[in-house]
């Protein structure tokens, strides 16, 4: 059916994702590369469930749900970050430096 | 009085000591108290020792009486009991350490009546005999050890006793290290006796040793070699006799006590106590006489050019220990325990009577507001006629140690001398010893001359302010003295030999003592005409000592001590004691100190286990997470990068 | 006084809850300090340190002598599935430890009255709690529960060293944590592997100390690196030479009643792991001729090194820290000596050097409150200003170096003579300490005390006041009681040392000497 052009989507927009990761530096932007990445593996889940059962659907939920925490928190760090900072340009955040 | 009370002759200083220690921190200065308990003890432990003595004499007691008062070391089959060991042997020592230490004591009442530390001081001299009558009563090794060390503890106290001065406190820290050097000995042959006849006890000694030892082994041989290490550490015999000189350092009665009649001899009543040992190792029993009748040699010739007069008594002591070893290396351990007792008397007599001159002449300079040295000899002269009665006494100690006849000192040095020569004859190593015997009497009965006339005769030098000071010292002082006096003169009566009309009565007494050691020692019979001929070779080496001691020291022209020109050639080195401190010095403590410093504490301690190793391995675990630590740049990129080459690499080998 | 005693405390159930309750008292002192006010914390201490002591005492008449297994025992599951239970008793070789750590309670409160002026409740409740994890040592008989309070006393006394230590506390802190922490790591993997070992051979996983001990042959193929992890753990804690470089930093840094608590009681659970642990569990391979000749050599040298090394000692503390080191020889080699005399002797070591060294570091301490000084070359002369001060170190001086008479010797003595048989070389060598040990302590002693007073600052040092002499006097008292009468002492630990000896005799090579005396014996 629809599987390989759903699985091409997903891998497109998991690169994609991880490209915008790797090669941004504004946190927001980043942070929605991540998004996007998990969504691309949401949409491999709603995919192969076709296949496999309904147990691809349930860790949709699971992923949203995580994705939304993360969201949240995430957010409240790039917030406390701009506060702080004023920017959220992560090339002057470096304070894991060993 | 019952055997079994005889722990009381111990108990009795032990209560003075406690009064007096408590009374040297509460009440400082109530000195009647302290003379009472310090010279009440020793007098009641003199009377029981007397009834102890008494009853051992009327009860003919041979076999030792053990009195055990408590199990001290149970170990499993080891067991050590605090127990205490009547015999002759221990009797003769009782009336010896309670006799002569009751003198001492009340004459120290005198000689440190204006003393600050009156009371410290009459509780370390009571301590004292609690040890040595520990030392003398112990019934096996280990609790002679309690006495042996305990007594080195007080000798340590006692020569430190004026410890503001840093001399006084060093020589008493010598005093208790050589003597440790000793103690290794003790401990060694302790361990050794146990490992091979499984018992530590006299008696089991006696018993076990002819059954399980080989004469003339190799064990017996190691054993007595160190329990002579250790006798030679207490009784200042050469190597380790560097310490009694600088105990001069303390107080005069301690030094007449402590160093000259009594715990110096510990060494030759340790050599009779374990005497059936000593017989079975003729190997070591030839070096003890060797070392006594070098050091007898040695010390005297040191003693010829000391000025101090206490130095000078220091070297006879050191010389007269000798001849006791000459005499018990020799197998007559009859003799080594006469002189040992002769020699109290007179030694302690010549000390004491020193310590009168140093009061008097410490008065004067006092009250004169001298700092001359009251001690030295140069300083003194003619003081005959300040010190009528210390200056008779003195001549009569003088004459026993020289071995003229009748004084004590002549017959017990005679006995060892004769039998040294008579073992000469299967052993000639023995001709030298007698050789060098002769000599040193020689040469004690010249410096004791010489002490004498610079002493007592001739013009006074000490200065004409300071001689009017000058006087006997009270009846407390001179009363021990003429006692002293009295038992010098006469303390020969002890073993008359059979020559001289005797019937060696010392030797009848100590007998059952000796004679587990009998079956190993071949006595020689000497022809009467040798006898005689010895005799008179020894009182002639005395009285030649003596008139070439007088004469030459009354001829030389002296001078006080600060006018005094220096020694030069021969006589510097000896004034030097052979700069045997300073080889010491030099040779071993420097080096060790150095060593310990500088390599094991700087180099290996501090730089190599410490510097090197432990904060060598902690630098090296900073290194390796620095080196680590860079990898996080803190920029999310290169971790996200990082991430995603490991993802793809780890799908790559589970998928490929 | 135990025909006194012994009903009573039998009426009270003491032998069934004593333990328990000495095991948890200073912990709930502990959280009693940190809730009471701040002003409580002294007394309340001394209270339960008290407290602890008096019950503790009951022992003393509750302990059977006769009887060389364990006792006052009791077992409770605590982690079923591992097999982990708190299992706790004491025999003749804890017994002391354990006396001894609650004996001093009251004193180390005593000592630090008015040393200690910052943050006291804090350091009252890490030193309630350091007991608590020092008593749990000694009593543990299951392997889990001796590790958890094994590593558990590391905190309080990193917290001591490190808040109330002197200049260069957080050096020596750090040292002494890690450095203890590394050999105990490994002891926890041997711990491990010789649970599952002997699970594996028996079928039954268990921490329990008794069920390692009667299965330990199933441990004799992997006993070479089990044995070292061990003694690894217990030689850094002795500790042996050469690994003793964190003590005298520690001790030197460490407030006085650290110091104390680190001689009395820290140094002695390396050596009590060896006789309770390392070797009844592998005695094969332990006192094999190979293993033996390391350890009595290192014992040896650390002997006379440590010796050597506190003569040049310029600071007070730290030439008794080399002191311990030395001391802390001899129990080694008495441990390897194995006769009955000699095992006695270690323990006795064990006590003697914890009341003798205590002391000296009360002592010290007592110099250091008066003059802020811990160098030899600040003092001198003291002995005229402070003569029961000069009295008191004098007595423990001599307690140290082994004066017969008082408590030094009786261990030194026994250790020595009980090894002769074995290793006569080495007890050569160890001997000839006793004249360096001398050296050391005397030649402090006359540059201390002795000799001209010339500091001005020492004239107006005052003597010991009344607290201060409640230290000493106990301390002074059980070192004369000890060297005269050692006997209740001797007694209650000849039973656990000679069924120590049976439990590694079959592993030992026979005794000279023993022949020579049941020959003797026979031939009587």
């Amino acid at each position: 059916m629809l599987l390989g052009p759903s699985l091409a989507l997903s891998a497109i927009l998991f690169s994609l994702g991880v490209a915008g990761v790797l090669l941004r530096r504004n946190a927001i932007v980043l942070f929605m590369c991540i998004e996007l990445m998990l969504n691309a593996v949401n949409l491999t889940f709603v995919a192969l469930s076709r296949l496999y059962g309904a147990g691809g659907y349930v860790m949709v939920f699971f992923v949203m749900t995580v994705a939304a925490a993360e969201a949240a928190v995430g957010l409240a760090i790039i917030l406390a970050i701009f506060r702080h900072e004023q920017s959220v340009d992560l090339e002057n955040i470096n304070l894991l430096r060993g | 009085m019952p055997v079994h009370l005889v722990w009381l002759t111990v108990a009795f200083p032990l209560l003075g000591f406690l009064v007096n220690g408590a009374l040297a921190f509460a009440r400082p200065n109530a000195r009647r108290a302290v003379s009472v308990a310090g010279v009440g003890s020793l007098v009641a432990s003199f009377v029981v020792s007397l009834g102890i003595f008494l009853t051992v004499r009327s009860a003919h007691i041979v076999e030792p009486e053990i009195v055990k008062l408590w199990a001290w070391l149970p170990v499993d089959r080891f067991h050590i009991d605090i127990a205490f060991q009547v015999d002759p042997l221990a009797a003769v020592m009782l009336l010896v350490v309670t006799g002569v230490g009751s003198l001492i004591h009340l004459f120290s009442v005198g000689y440190m009546q204006e003393d600050a530390g009156y009371a410290r001081y009459f509780a370390y001299l009571n301590l004292f005999i609690v040890f040595m009558l520990v030392l003398v009563l112990g019934s096996s090794l280990p609790v002679l050890f309690i006495g042996w060390e305990g007594v080195g503890l007080c000798s340590y106290l006692l020569i430190g006793f004026w410890f503001s001065d840093t001399a006084n406190a060093s020589a008493g820290k010598k005093a208790f290290l050589m003597n440790r050097i000793g103690d290794f000995g003790v401990l060694i042959a302790m361990f050794q006796l146990w490992t091979t006849l499984g018992t530590l006890e006299f008696v089991g000694i006696a018993r076990e040793a002819p059954r399980l030892l080989q004469p003339g082994g190799t064990a017996v041989t190691l054993i007595t070699l160190f329990l002579f290490l250790g006798c030679t550490g207490k009784s200042a015999q050469i190597p380790l006799y560097t310490w009694l000189p600088d105990a001069m350092a303390g107080p005069t009665p301690v030094s007449a006590l402590i160093h000259a009649a009594t715990m110096v001899t510990a060494g030759v009543y340790l050599v009779a106590r374990t005497n059936v040992l000593f017989a079975m190792a003729p190997a070591t029993s030839t070096l003890i006489a060797g070392v006594g009748a070098l050091t007898a040699l040695f010390a005297a010739s040191i003693g010829l050019r000391q000025y101090d007069i206490k130095k000078v008594l220091a070297y006879s002591t050191v010389s007269q220990l000798g001849y006791m070893f000459v005499g018990v290396g020799t197998g007559v351990f009859v003799s080594g325990l006469f002189h040992l007792v002769t020699h109290a008397f007179f030694k302690a007599l010549l000390f004491l009577g020193a310590g009168s001159v140093i009061h008097a002449m410490h008065h004067a300079y006092h009250a004169s507001h001298s700092h001359d040295d009251a001690q030295d000899m140069r300083n003194m002269g003619g003081l005959r006629s300040y010190l009528p009665k210390t200056w008779v006494l003195m001549w009569i100690a003088t004459l026993a140690i020289a071995g003229v006849p009748p004084f004590s000192g002549f017959f017990s040095k005679d006995e060892i001398l004769t039998a040294a020569f008579v073992r000469g004859a299967d052993n000639p190593w023995y001709y030298l010893f007698y050789a060098m015997g002769l000599a040193a009497a020689f040469a004690t009965a010249f410096y004791m001359a010489r002490l004498m006339v610079m002493t007592f005769h001739g013009e006074n030098r000490s200065g004409a302010a300071a001689r009017e000071h000058l006087h006997e010292p009270g009846a407390i002082m001179t009363g021990p003295l003429i006692v002293l006096g009295v038992l010098s003169a006469l303390g020969g009566i002890l073993n008359v030999p059979a020559a001289l009309g005797g019937h060696h009565a010392l030797a009848g007494w100590l007998r059952p003592v000796f004679a587990p050691s009998a079956g190993y020692l071949q006595v020689e019979e000497l022809r009467g005409s040798t006898e005689y001929l010895l005799i008179a070779a020894a009182v002639l080496a005395g009285v030649a000592g003596l008139v070439l001691g007088y004469r030459a020291t009354l001829n030389s022209r002296l001078l006080p001590a600060r006018e005094a020109l220096p020694d030069t050639g021969f006589a510097r080195v000896l004034a030097n004691k052979y700069y045997v401190d300073e080889a010491y010095d030099r040779v071993i403590v420097r080096p060790v100190v150095g060593f310990s410093r500088s390599v094991l504490w700087r180099f290996f301690d501090q730089g190599l286990v410490d510097g090197l190793l432990v904060n060598g391995s902690a630098r090296l675990f900073r290194g390796v997470g620095w080196l680590g630590s860079q990898l996080q740049t803190g920029q999310v990129g290169f971790y996200v990068l990082f991430f995603a080459v490991g993802a793809v690499w780890i799908l790559h080998v589970l998928l490929g | 006084m135990e025909q006194f005693f012994s009903p009573i405390l039998a009426a009270i159930g003491y032998n069934r809850w004593i333990l328990h309750v000495l095991l948890i008292l200073p912990l709930v002192g502990a959280i009693g300090i940190l809730v009471a006010p701040g002003s409580w914390a002294r007394w309340f201490t001394l209270v339960v340190a008290g407290l602890e002591f008096f019950l503790a005492l009951g022992l003393w008449f509750a302990f059977d002598p006769s009887n060389g297994g364990i006792q006052f025992e009791s077992q409770v599951d605590w982690i079923r599935g591992w097999g982990v239970s708190y299992h706790i008793g004491i025999d003749g070789i804890s017994l002391f430890m354990v006396l001894l750590a609650t004996g001093m309670m009251p004193l180390l409160v005593w000592g630090s009255w008015h040393s200690i002026q910052v943050r006291r409740r804090g350091y009252y409740a890490l030193l309630l709690a350091l007991k608590s994890a020092m008593i749990g040592v000694f009593i543990s008989l299951d392997l889990f529960l001796f590790y958890c309070f094994w590593e558990l006393l590391l905190i309080p006394m990193y917290f001591l060293i490190g808040v109330w230590g002197s200049s260069n506390r957080l050096y020596a802190a750090t040292k002494f944590v890690l450095y203890t922490f590394s050999g105990s790591l490994l002891m926890l993997v041997a711990i491990v592997a010789m649970v599952w070992t002997v699970g594996r051979a028996t079928g039954t996983y268990s921490f329990s100390y008794d069920h390692l001990l009667a299965n330990r042959d199933a441990l004799a193929g992997q006993a070479p690196w089990l044995f070292t992890a061990f003694a690894l753990a217990f030689a850094v804690k002795v500790p042996i030479f050469p690994f003793h470089t964190w003590l005298p930093d520690a001790h030197v840094e460490a407030p006085t009643a650290g110091s104390v608590d680190l001689a009395v009681i820290l140094l002695k659970m390396g050596t009590y792991g060896f006789l309770r642990f390392a070797i009844p569990l592998f005695p094969a391979f332990a006192l094999s001729p190979a293993v033996s000749a390391v350890f009595v050599v290192l014992a040896v040298t650390g002997i006379l090194y440590a010796a050597l090394v506190s003569m040049v000692q310029p600071d007070l503390k730290k030439l008794v820290a080399y002191s311990s080191v030395s001391h802390l020889g001899f129990v080694m080699l008495g441990i390897w000596g194995s006769t009955v005399q000699s095992v006695q002797g270690a323990i006795m070591v064990m006590i003697a050097h914890g009341v003798s060294t205590g002391c000296l570091f009360f002592l010290i301490g007592m110099l250091y409150d008066r003059r802020h000084t811990r160098l030899i070359a600040d003092y001198g002369g003291i002995a005229r200003v402070a003569p029961i001060l000069t009295t008191a170190f004098v007595i423990t001086a001599f307690a140290s170096i082994g004066l017969p008479g008082l408590n030094g010797f009786i261990g030194e003595f026994l250790v020595l003579l009980g090894s002769y048989a074995r290793f006569p070389v080495a007890v050569g060598i160890a001997t000839i300490v006793i004249v360096f040990a001398a050296a050391y302590l005397l030649w402090a002693v006359q540059r201390v005390f002795f000799s001209p007073l010339v500091h001005e600052a020492n004239r107006t040092l005052r003597d010991v006041d009344l607290r201060e002499l409640a230290v000493l006097v106990p301390l002074v008292g059980s070192m004369i009681w000890m060297g005269v009468y050692p006997n209740p002492f001797l007694r209650r630990t000849e039973a656990a040392s000679r069924r120590y000896i049976e439990m590694v005799s079959p592993h030992l090579p026979p005794l000279a000497h023993e022949a020579g005396v049941i020959r003797q014996e026979a031939a009587r």
